[in-house]
């Protein structure tokens, strides 16, 4: 074959269509394309229209009747306590896992002993699912059986610690278990992104004299930036979904005192046959989820083009 | 080198990680204003001997003194040393300014103190237009640079680099070793500097530590390692192509082996006589003679070309002597062709003698 013949040949293969490129790839993908189109979006959208229509046990897309949803789900106290608590369990639990479980993995990160053997423990509790949580935080914290039993045994007669039973502090009892339960999880997560830091960086630190401390903050944190949106937003919608824990431990009591935004969703729909009030609720918990959601999206991605 | 009062000075330092002996019993003494170069195969030890002068190990046994204090236990910060590192270990989200004066804010330094020691560290460096950059947004050498200019800001006597050029491009290695050299000689203070690249330790150093396994095999200047290394694994280990090396015996004065057989007269001794012994003679590359260069040698042969590496400034030929394979340095461009035979030769004065039983020079 002479060279002006390798060129003809390279001629008539033309650059394929962008279209068929990786063909085969976008054929498997299809499906999965079309069940985040059909399920995430035109569900969501299908529950935001019900929920402008008066739809008791079954929907009924005729019956509009505007904001009465709304309104009336803003008039209950249900919802409001609902509200508030996910704001305590939220705020205190985002703070809490991610403080707890960055002082777990800096610990670990400090090449202790028994790191495996500790590492297995704490994450122990990520392992169970909530109900199990739930249940095990139940009996600790149950006035009779648990921690105030023990520790009045112990001779302290007049301690009291019984969350579950008093609905002023009840949310601080889930609060415990939820992070009981997160802490772990935020643990190995920051100590995967802690061990990815180049053992040079604390070489250098150490020669400067930088305490240890000061070395985490100002060095180590900034550059684990990455690993911490990922766990904040694992954990954010962790807290803004739960519901098996609350269920399990108090069942939302004492009277309302723990409800939750996503149990008073399910109870909605499936106990009190409102299907109305229930997607009412839930498009708020959506939009409640956007307005964190969007302008973080926006620093995270629209920043980068300029950066 | 005989100094009453040596900047760095170890004595029979050990150290193992767990049943792993890595440093043996090692004594070390380097002069102040030396450029040391620790050189060495991959995995002997020296970065672990650096970072035990760092401090950032902890010793099993032996002490260390820098600027005749003991600083065995004493922290890394403490020990007035600054250190440089192949990865750099920059801060990667300060501008380089504040990667160079975040260790002195730490420290509690004034302000213009700071300010005055930044400046003139990114004077020296030529780090000026740089100083608000990220690290992210400069080159391999630009930001070995900053970490230099970083051990730099501290004032410091001691300098200890772990294979700072490592990680860039030959070119800009060239450059940036010649900054250090030039660095050098403008602070004039005590250098140690570890490296597995043989020209780096030759251009840069006052003397050179070659290390194996955790010992240090010789321990001179640049061109006595060369020209007179002290067993066969430093004469094996240092000069690119290696040394050629014929295995046979000294016998009254002259040595025979089935490729080589020559008068050892010119011969310098290392103890003034010459054993009978079962000994291997080395010859660099560079020192063979060929074609009409090998009149008056002590040997010359008939060698058969099997390879020709034109190099630009010289030419490498890689031949076989009697079987074995020999590798000869002939200057400029020349025009030996392959399978074609060439003339050696060599003179006893250049010869690298070892026993084989010790493979320490004789
Ligand atoms: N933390 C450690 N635990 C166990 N062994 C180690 C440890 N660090 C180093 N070693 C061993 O010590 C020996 C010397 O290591 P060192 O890092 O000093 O080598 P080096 O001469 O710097 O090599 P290189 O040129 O590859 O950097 C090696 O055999 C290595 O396996
Ligand atoms: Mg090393």
């Amino acid at each position: 074959m002479s060279l002006s013949d390798a060129e003809q040949l390279n001629e008539a293969v033309k650059p394929p269509s962008k279209l068929f490129k990786n063909l085969t790839a976008k054929i498997a993908a299809i499906p999965m394309i079309l069940t985040a189109l059909v399920i995430f979006i035109g569900c969501t959208i299908w529950t935001i229209y019900h929920s402008f229509t008066k739809s008791r046990l079954l929907p009924s897309p005729d019956k509009w009747i505007g904001l009465d949803n709304y309104e009336r789900l803003w008039s209950e106290n249900r919802w409001i306590v609902s509200i508030e608590n996910l704001a305590i369990y939220g705020i205190c639990s985002l703070i809490l896992s991610l403080v707890i479980g960055f002082c777990l993995a800096a610990l670990l990160d400090r090449k202790i002993r028994f790191e495996n053997t500790i590492r297995t423990i704490i994450l122990y509790p990520f392992a169970l699912s909530f109900v199990v949580t739930g249940l095990v935080w139940q009996w600790i914290l149950n006035p009779e059986l648990g921690l105030q039993n023990v520790v009045r045994n112990l001779g302290f007669e007049n301690f009291t610690f019984d969350p579950i039973n008093n609905a002023d502090i009840v949310i601080f009892g889930i609060l415990i278990a939820g992070i009981w339960q997160g802490s772990g999880f935020v643990m190995v997560l920051l100590l995967a992104g802690m061990r990815g830091i180049d053992e040079d960086i604390w070489k250098a630190s150490r020669v400067e004299g930088i305490p240890t401390w000061k070395t985490y903050i100002f060095i180590v944190i900034p550059m684990m930036r990455p690993v911490f949106v990922t766990a904040l937003v694992i954990i954010s919608a962790g807290i803004i979904k739960v519901y098996d824990l609350v269920v399990a431990q108090t069942s939302g009591g004492p009277g309302i005192a723990s409800e939750v935004p996503a149990k008073y969703v399910i109870d909605k729909m499936f106990q009190s046959q409102n299907l109305g009030l229930g997607f009412a609720a839930s498009t708020m918990m959506l939009l409640s989820v956007l307005v964190v959601l969007i302008p973080w999206a926006y620093l995270e991605f629209g920043g980068k083009k300029n950066g | 080198m005989t100094n009453t009062n040596p900047s760095v000075e170890i004595k029979q330092l050990d150290l193992s990680f767990g049943k792993v002996e890595v440093l043996k019993n090692l004594n070390l003494e380097i002069a102040r204003g030396e450029f040391l170069v620790l050189l060495g195969s991959s995995g002997c030890g020296k970065s672990t001997l650096l970072n035990c002068i760092a401090g950032l190990l902890d010793v099993t046994g032996g002490q260390i003194f820098i600027n005749d204090k003991n600083v065995t236990w004493a922290e890394p910060s403490d020990r007035g040393i600054g250190m440089v590192f192949q990865s750099y270990a920059l801060y990667p989200q300060m501008t380089v300014e504040g990667n160079m004066s975040f260790g002195l804010k730490n420290a509690g330094m004034a302000k213009d103190e700071i300010k005055r020691r930044v400046d003139k560290a990114a004077g020296i460096l030529q780090l000026e237009p740089l100083l608000a950059r990220k690290p992210s947004a400069l080159s391999g050498g630009q930001r070995q640079r900053v970490a230099i200019g970083r051990a730099l800001v501290r004032d410091v006597d001691v300098f200890l680099f772990d294979e700072p050029l490592s990680n860039l491009d030959a070119k800009l290695r060239t450059d940036l070793r010649v900054e250090i050299k030039r660095l050098h000689q403008q602070l004039q203070n005590t250098m140690i500097y570890v490296t597995h690249d043989q020209v780096e330790a030759m251009t840069l150093a006052d003397r050179i530590a070659i290390m194996k396994d955790g010992i240090i095999q010789q321990l001179d200047d640049p061109n006595t390692i060369y020209a007179k290394p002290r067993n066969k694994y430093v004469a094996d280990f240092i000069g690119s192509p290696a040394m050629n090396f014929f295995k046979g015996e000294i016998k009254d004065g002259s040595f025979s082996s089935p490729e080589v057989s020559m008068d050892l007269k010119g011969y310098e001794t290392v103890d003034g006589n010459l054993p009978n012994t079962n000994a291997w003679l080395g010859i660099r590359p560079e020192h063979i003679q060929s074609g009409a260069n090998t009149k008056g040698c002590s040997f010359v042969g008939d060698a058969t070309i099997e390879i020709v590496d034109p190099m630009g400034s010289d030419t490498l030929v890689w031949a076989s002597l009697a079987g074995q394979s020999i590798r000869v340095r002939t200057e400029g461009q020349s025009s030996l062709k392959v399978g074609e035979t060439l003339k050696i030769g060599f003179n006893a004065d250049k010869l690298s003698i070892f026993d084989t039983d010790t493979e320490l020079r004789v």
